[in-house]
């Protein structure tokens, strides 16, 4: 125990010394999650809108009224006829052009279907799509209004027949912040925990210190955890600081209990610490072992755990691959305690993957080290 | 002449000596795009939905007819109550709960007003809100159908004038996600290649110890930094070629625009990143820091910043001033703009002169920098 905790202390010296990246790994979680907060938002609005009105009537100057006054779209350009249309899109002065044709309120009025333009910018397919969602609607609104306002002519009450009424529980204002926080805290242990334990073990390859340290008399588990431990107080201090900024910038409260919230991430930075451990068996220099990383840890635990892209909608094969990904089940279960308020016992398979991660990739580590020891 | 060259031979061999290196730089590419291309999808089907249907009527399973195959819903399950539905939310089976009230078909049938509640999972609040849009828009349609249905009951003549909405999509008329993402790929690769592993290069010399060497032999300082950065230069050069190729042949993404172009102006942008790749190692001590340095104050926030995933427009109005000063911005709307619009330079040209302003600038800065701490 006193061996070990030499080993603590001089890692936690040594981390000390280094202040920059102290600063990094303590100030990096609430900056990404600033930046994402910001950035990572798909909510569509203003979206830049030209209007050619070729028709000139109440009913066309209607349509781009309800198009321009939905919040959705700005109107930046009302090009004359004839003008270069597609031009508009491809120098970017508009993400859409509606048409609308000559003749379009006389079609109306004498009860024909009136075909209206709406040229898009698909090169941002997903932008692209959100703009043909929000014009299909308005277009339906539109109608909705003709046949409410033939029904009054004719003496009618006209009503809505269905009444829809959506209620979304756990996040009812559908933040993007609410779902984006334990996404970050399960990227960002990745981070602190793989990378760091990684590349602190390959410098002391690199410099040749290791030799000094295996020469020390440590058992190989002392060196091990003593080298570890530290991270794991820097993961978890990580953990807080988000928690905490996301409370304080974002409104992002815990619902469920703290204890349990405390055992998943210690369960699963226990799993991360080993498989940090494990790259820096096979790693030789920081750079390599950042790499291996960055491939096997990070961009998996963003694009393959279902934080931002879902899991069901990926081809056979990759989703049978992200059950090899332990922020996949860390996710359901962070997202379970902090915003649904559940506890540990709703997803005990999840928990069970997790342990059973940790376990084997703690297990291939120490055998890998203990063979070099030999 | 001689020196400069001896210098990059240098460096290449130490490029190359690491062996482990070379997966690193031609494997990674390969990998990036096939996760990009395959996991990320920002389509919405298959809402995994679970039904509560108390009414049981025609009227009833005519909503949930045209939920099932409209295709964006998928029905996992069913309940008698609607108070079942939040376990189903909770553990995350089902994304949806629609839940039908008993009477519903019959107040549809005496023209009173009906009820359908839908119970959402908010907690991945992004595709639950497409979700939604869906709902909605399927029970406007069937409203809307219901109301002709009554005006033709009422022995209504006059049809009303209805308007049908044609649109054309550019460039990407199926709107495969795909295509928006594998091309920046290339702007990530490049700049993994450029600005990380080059100021990792610089600083490695540095932590052990052969920077005094080299400042000891007569090399100038800008044939050292020319040297240092030129070799990282040509491999992202080289990537290119790579990550174009797959992009085009694996993926079946148009390049609708000239390849030349698309090299010539990424040449450019790696002006900006060689220059931020030294500004790094002009700050930095040890590798590790210069890996922290470079992912997390420039590439993470460039890719964030830049509209290269997430649109500019959606953002606050003071970050999207922020967006101007990030060299990425103007690169994804060349990649964008080369690959699927087939933008040439007179479209182009605004972009290149930002990145190459911007590339000399920063290059500079750094460079004095670097000059400065040789001294």
């Amino acid at each position: 125990m006193r061996r070990l905790l030499a080993v603590t202390v001089k890692e936690v010296r040594q981390i000390r010394r280094d202040p920059f990246s102290l600063l990094m790994l303590i100030v990096l979680p609430a900056f990404m999650l600033v930046l994402y907060g910001f950035a990572l938002n798909f909510d569509v609005r203003h979206v830049r809108l030209a209007v050619q009105d070729r028709d000139r009537t109440a009913a066309s100057r209607d349509l781009m009224g309800a198009f321009v006054h939905s919040t959705y779209f700005d109107l930046v350009a009302t090009p004359e006829p004839g003008a270069d249309l597609p031009a508009l899109i491809e120098r970017r002065r508009a993400r859409a052009v509606l048409v609308i044709p000559e003749g379009f309120g006389e079609g109306l009025a004498a009860g024909r279907t009136e075909p209206v333009q709406l040229l898009v910018d698909g090169a941002d397919s997903t932008t692209a799509a959100t703009v043909l969602g929000y014009a299909r609607a308005l277009v339906a609104e539109a109608n909705a209004e003709l046949v409410a306002s033939t029904l009054a002519r004719r003496g009618r009450r006209p009503a809505v027949p269905i009444a829809f009424e959506p209620r979304v529980l756990f996040n009812p204002e559908l933040e993007s912040t609410q779902f984006l926080v334990p996404g970050l805290i399960g990227f960002l242990l990745m981070l602190t925990a793989v990378l760091s334990t990684a590349l602190s073990v390959v410098r002391e390859k690199e410099r040749g210190t290791m030799e000094q340290l295996r020469m020390a008399p440590l058992r190989t588990h002392e060196l091990i955890l003593g080298k570890t431990v530290p991270y794991l107080g820097l993961s978890l201090l990580a953990t807080l600081i988000i928690l905490v900024a996301a409370r304080l910038l974002f409104g992002v409260e815990i619902r469920g209990p703290y204890l349990d919230l405390l055992v998943v991430v210690l369960l699963y930075l226990f799993g991360a610490l080993g498989f940090g451990l494990l790259i820096s068996t096979i790693a030789h220099t920081q750079a390599l072992a950042f790499q291996a990383g960055l491939i096997t840890s990070m961009l998996p635990a963003i694009l393959l755990s279902g934080f931002i892209f879902q899991i069901r909608m990926m081809p056979a094969w990759l989703q049978g691959i992200t059950y090899l990904v332990p922020a996949r089940y860390f996710l359901v279960i962070l997202r379970g305690i902090i915003l649904k308020g559940e506890g540990l016992a709703t997803y005990w398979t999840q928990v069970l993957a997790l342990a059973l991660y940790g376990f084997i990739v703690v297990a291939l580590a120490s055998t890998r080290l203990a063979r070099r020891e030999a | 002449m001689r020196v400069l060259w001896r210098v990059m031979v240098k460096e290449f061999l130490q490029i190359r000596r690491d062996r482990r290196m070379i997966p690193v730089i031609f494997v990674a590419p390969v990998v990036q795009i096939a996760v990009f291309g395959f996991a990320v999808n920002t389509d919405v089907t298959d809402v995994p939905t679970v039904l509560v249907d108390q009414d049981r009527s025609a009227a009833s399973r005519d909503l949930l007819r045209r939920f099932v195959r409209s295709g964006y819903f998928e029905l996992v399950g069913v309940e008698e109550r609607a108070s079942e539905v939040d376990r189903w939310l909770v553990t995350g089976r089902a994304q949806l709960g629609l839940v039908i009230g008993p009477g519903f078909g019959a107040a549809l049938a005496s023209g009173r007003r009906a009820a359908l509640q839908v119970i959402a999972d908010g907690s991945d609040a992004a595709s639950v809100n497409i979700a939604l849009g869906y709902a909605g828009a399927l029970v406007r349609g069937l409203g809307a159908d219901i109301q002709l249905e009554r005006l033709r009951a009422a022995g209504g003549l006059a049809r009303p004038g209805q308007v049908e909405l044609e649109p054309r999509v550019f460039y990407n008329p199926d709107l495969k996600s795909r295509w928006f993402y594998v091309p920046a790929v290339l702007a990530m690769v490049l700049m993994v290649m450029t600005m990380l592993l080059s100021a990792m290069g610089v600083v490695r010399e540095k932590e052990i110890g052969t920077m005094e060497q080299l400042i000891v032999t007569p090399i100038r300082p800008w044939q050292l930094i020319v040297g240092k950065l030129a070799p990282f230069g040509a491999i992202g050069v080289i990537q290119v070629f790579l990550v174009t190729a797959v992009t085009v042949f694996g993926f079946s993404v148009p390049l609708r625009g000239s390849f030349p172009l698309l090299l010539g102006l990424t040449v450019l942008f790696l002006l900006n990143t060689l220059g931020l790749g030294l500004l790094v190692s002009t700050l930095v001590e040890t590798q590790q820091q210069a890996m922290m340095a470079a992912v997390f104050t420039a590439m993470v926030p460039m890719i964030y910043l830049s509209g290269l995933i997430f649109p500019i427009e959606n953002m606050p109005r003071v970050i999207q001033l922020v967006t101007y000063a990030v060299p990425l911005r103007y690169y994804a709307e060349i990649i964008r703009g080369v690959f699927l619009r087939g933008s040439a330079i007179d479209v182009l040209w605004p972009e290149a002169l930002m990145l190459l302003g911007m590339g000399l600038f920063l290059l500079a800065v750094a460079a004095l920098r670097f000059r400065k701490r040789l001294d």
